[in-house]
Order: C-alpha cells, then structure tokens, then sequence
C-alpha cells in the first residue's frame, strides 16, 4: 500500500464536510479566544499598573510625610497587581495541555455548560472549556504585549502630561494608551494567528476542530497521510494571508508615524 | 505683591544606593515672585535632578519644598482648620509650567490639541476659550499657522516653542526650564530663547537650568551655582560672572567662558 494515493484523497475527501465543520470551529474558537483574551489582559495591564494601595494610610508619619522604613514600604503593597502578576507567572511557565486539562477535569469538572449545539454541530460543554482556557492562556501573553505596548511609549510624555497637572489614570488613558495601543495592535493581530494555530490542542478534550476532523477520517478510512496533509493545507491557508494582511497594516500605520 | 517668597526649598536631599550617591546634598533657597533663577553647574552637578524635584518628578529623600504655604513632600497636610488631608499634588503642579530639553508634545496629537488638552481636561476652561487663547499664543510666539500641524512637522526650535506655550495654556504661577535649548541645534537657540526673554520681561517666575551663560547674565536676576549636589555660590550676575568667590566656580567659568 503506497503511502500517498490519490485514492486515498477520495475516501478522504467524502469526508470533506469534517473538515469544514472543523474550521468553523476553529475560527469561531480562535476569534472568542482572542476577544475574552484581551478583555482579561487589558484588565489584568490595568491592575497592574493600578495603585490600588490598601495599606497606604500605615506609611504615612505623623507629621504627614512618607515613612521610609519597612513599614513604608510595607504600605506601597498592592495586593491586586501582586495577584495579577503571579496569574501572569505561571501562565507564562506551565504547558498549555496542562492548563487546558485542569480547566476540563478539574475546574469544571461538574461541567456547568448546557448541552446544546453549536451551528448544529459543535458541541458547547467541550467548546466552552476550551476557550475559558486558551482565553486564560492567551491573556497572559496578551497583558505582557500590552504591558510592554505601555512601556515603549518614552517617559518623557507621561512627566509632559504630569507636570501639566494631569492624574496618572489622566495622562495613562489620553497620552499613553493611544499610542502604545496602535503599537501593539499587529502583536494582537499576530497573537489571533497563534491562537488558530494553538487552538488544535483542545481536539484533546473532544472539540471537533480540525485535527479531530483528521482523527475522525483517520478512524474511518484508516489513512492518516491524507487527512494530515488536508488539514496542514488549511491551517497554512487560514494563517499565511492573516499574517501579511497584519503586515500590510504594519506597514501603512507605521508609514502614518512619518507625517 | 512682589517679593514674595513663592517657593522654599529647605533641606532637600537626593541619595541613591543607601546614600553613597549624594545627588542633591542639603539644598537651601527662597524663590521670590517675580525671580528668574538661572541654575548652572557642571554636567554631574545635580542641576536637573533639583529642579525636577521641584514639581516632584523626582522624589526627594528628605527635605521640605515649600510652594505658596504648602510642603508639597508631604503626603497628608494641615488644611485651614488644622485638619490632615491628603495632599493634592495634581492641583500643585497646574502651578507649576515644566519645559523639558527633548520638549515631550504628544506626537499622537495636534499643536492645538497639544495645548487645549490639559486645561480643557481640567475644566480650567471650556474647549472654545482654550482655543481662543492657544492660537493668542501661537500668534504670540510666532507659529499661528501651525495650530493644525502634527509635531512631527516642525522643527526642534519651533516644538520647544509650542512646550513653552503649551505649559502656559496652565496659566502657571511658576515656570521651570530644564536645558531647554540643549537638544536644539545652534541657529535655533536664539528663537527659544527669546520667547523666555519675553517671558521673563512679563514677569514671570522662573528657574532655568541652562548652559546659555549669555542667557544667565543677560536674563536672569539670580544665578546658583551647583557643584556635587549643593549650591555652591549664588548671586547677582555680575557676582558670579565677574566675581567669583569659590574655586570650583572660577575653574568652571574659565571651561565654558
């Protein structure tokens, strides 16, 4: 039996409607993934640079300056930005399977999602777990380009603004964010592309993405050349033209700065 | 009302590293309404690092920087009935116009929205008033047709410009320069420095930190001397050019005379 047949493609493609059911999926997770993603980050960004100082009043001398002792210190803690980080942290240094199967076996291990279907096809109590957690995921990594988004923009603005009279939420909302969000979108953009090509871990917990469309056809036909070959094809389709339609932005954003 | 002491500096120490590095060591001075305080020193001198202290930019180690009556160092303050209340230093700083050496626009915005955003944000006046009296100024120094430029367009003279009337939008009681003319090239000095010549002349408090030494001599009414984190020697013009006291002043004049 020859590895690549073109026989093998015919009984591959009279399964052609997994695979268009598996990129439905895909899209639709790597676009939700990405829109809860980002709320998470943007909130997570936020929290970090908040000053949410519950202990600021013990800092404070009598005589209204600031202590500089350990207690001073102690009262600069911010116990929001201190969890936000550590959420950050070990996002960024466990697996991805192993967050996705905590969520699924553990997390919601009484999964509270209704059985309905998606598009007549997808099923929601797997579809769900899945993007609560590539959500979480991704947001991690999203809060550190926005972070880093903020921190491109030069210090000399945010003193500018400051020393205008401006509040630090002030000058962070009108001078910083502004630019440092047009900096980052095409990281966001590129971030959407990993996500499609990420999101192929949660056939793992039974979403029928692409790659449990070539597991499907795998057990039905069984060859497994062909329907990887197809479902490589897809995933390059899907992510070749998002990324130079990101690049092509890049360019003409970037080409604004010269004004 | 002249006279006055505006703003008080007592005591004002920066440390780094625990107090190995003495960037502001035990500095001391009255600003009187209506002075124009010329700060010059060697590069090292602690020049800039004392008058970003002033608007708190930078936050001193210890010391008491006294503006119209209140230790702005301070995080809570006695209000009129002896009350501690937090301090609002936002309110401080609308006082306080701070131009800078790489001028800081908002490159996202225009000259006029540059200078309309602060006032309008801090409802210190309506949208149209604040672009009534932007485009005065423009006039006044000499850009009224670049209200609708982006910064990126003008030249680094003519960005400094707009700093120095963007901080004025403010109407601040109190301006502080730090090496305005600095990241200028030479040909475009003279323009900037004539817009704070003007500013000067109108009465206007103002602490330059400088390398103009024309400028010093010829504007303002004081000149501090800084060397290490202290106020080595201030004085008239005459004093300080024409006859220095300390070593350190007169072997840093014979560098840069």
């Amino acid at each position: 039996m020859n590895l690549i047949s073109a026989a093998g493609f015919a009984r591959t493609l009279k399964y052609w409607t997994m695979f268009r059911d598996g990129l439905i999926c895909t899209v639709s997770l790597s676009f939700l993934t990405v829109l809860f993603g980002f709320i998470i980050a943007l909130i997570v960004a936020i929290i970090r640079l908040s000053d949410f100082k519950p202990f600021r009043n013990i800092g404070v001398a009598e005589d209204g300056s600031q202590r500089t002792d350990f207690i001073g210190k102690l009262s600069q803690f911010n116990p929001l930005a201190f969890l936000a980080t550590c959420y950050v942290e070990i996002i960024r240094a466990t697996p991805m399977l192993v967050q996705l199967f905590i969520f699924y076996y553990i997390v919601f291990a009484n999964n509270p999602f209704p059985r309905i279907m998606l598009f007549g096809f997808i099923r929601f109590e797997r579809f769900m777990p899945g993007v609560v957690a590539l959500s979480v995921n991704s947001g991690a990594y999203l809060s550190e380009i926005i972070r880093s988004g903020i921190q491109s923009i030069d210090g000399g603005q945010t003193e500018a603004a400051r020393s205008l009279g401006l509040s630090s939420w002030q000058s962070m909302k009108l001078i910083v964010l502004p630019q440092a969000i047009k900096n980052i979108l095409p990281a966001i953009a590129n971030e959407f592309v990993t996500i499609i090509k990420e999101s192929s871990i949660t056939y793992t917990i039974g979403v029928q993405e692409i790659m449990y469309a070539v597991a499907s056809i795998k057990g039905a036909t069984f060859s497994i050349v062909e329907p990887l070959l197809i479902a490589t094809a897809i995933y390059f389709c899907l992510t070749f033209p998002t990324s130079k339609i990101i690049a092509h932005f890049e360019r003409k954003m970037s080409r604004g700065d010269k004004r | 009302m002249a006279n006055d002491v505006m703003l008080s500096v007592r005591h004002l120490k920066k440390y780094y590293k625990g107090g190995l590095i003495k960037a502001l060591d035990d500095v001391n001075i009255d600003i009187n309404e209506g002075d124009v305080v010329v700060v010059i020193g060697p590069s090292g001198s602690g020049k800039s690092t004392f008058l970003r202290s002033l608007n708190l930019l930078e936050l001193p180690t210890s010391g008491e920087i006294i503006f119209e009556g209140v230790d702005i160092t301070k995080k809570k303050v006695p209000d009129k009935n002896g009350k501690m209340v937090k301090l609002d230093l936002d309110e401080h700083r609308q006082k306080m116009g701070m131009v800078f050496q790489h001028f800081n626009l908002f490159p996202h915005k225009t000259i006029l929205q540059n200078m309309t955003l602060a006032p309008v944000t801090l409802k210190k006046m309506g949208q149209e008033d604040a672009e009534a009296k932007a485009r005065h100024l423009l006039e006044r120094v000499g850009l009224p047709d670049r209200a609708d430029a982006y910064p990126i367009q003008l030249s680094g003279g003519q960005k400094q410009r707009i700093a120095i009337v963007r901080a004025l939008m403010m109407e601040p009681e109190i301006m502080l320069f730090d090496e305005p003319t600095s990241a200028l090239d030479p040909e475009m000095i003279g323009e900037v420095l004539a817009v704070m010549k003007e500013l000067a002349i109108k009465g206007m408090t103002m602490v330059v930190v400088t390398h103009e030494m024309g400028f010093a001599r010829e504007v303002g009414n004081r000149v501090v001397f800084m060397a290490d984190g202290q106020i080595v020697e201030q004085g008239s013009p005459s004093d300080i050019f024409d006859h220095p006291q300390s070593e350190r002043l007169k072997d840093f004049l014979s560098k840069v005379l």
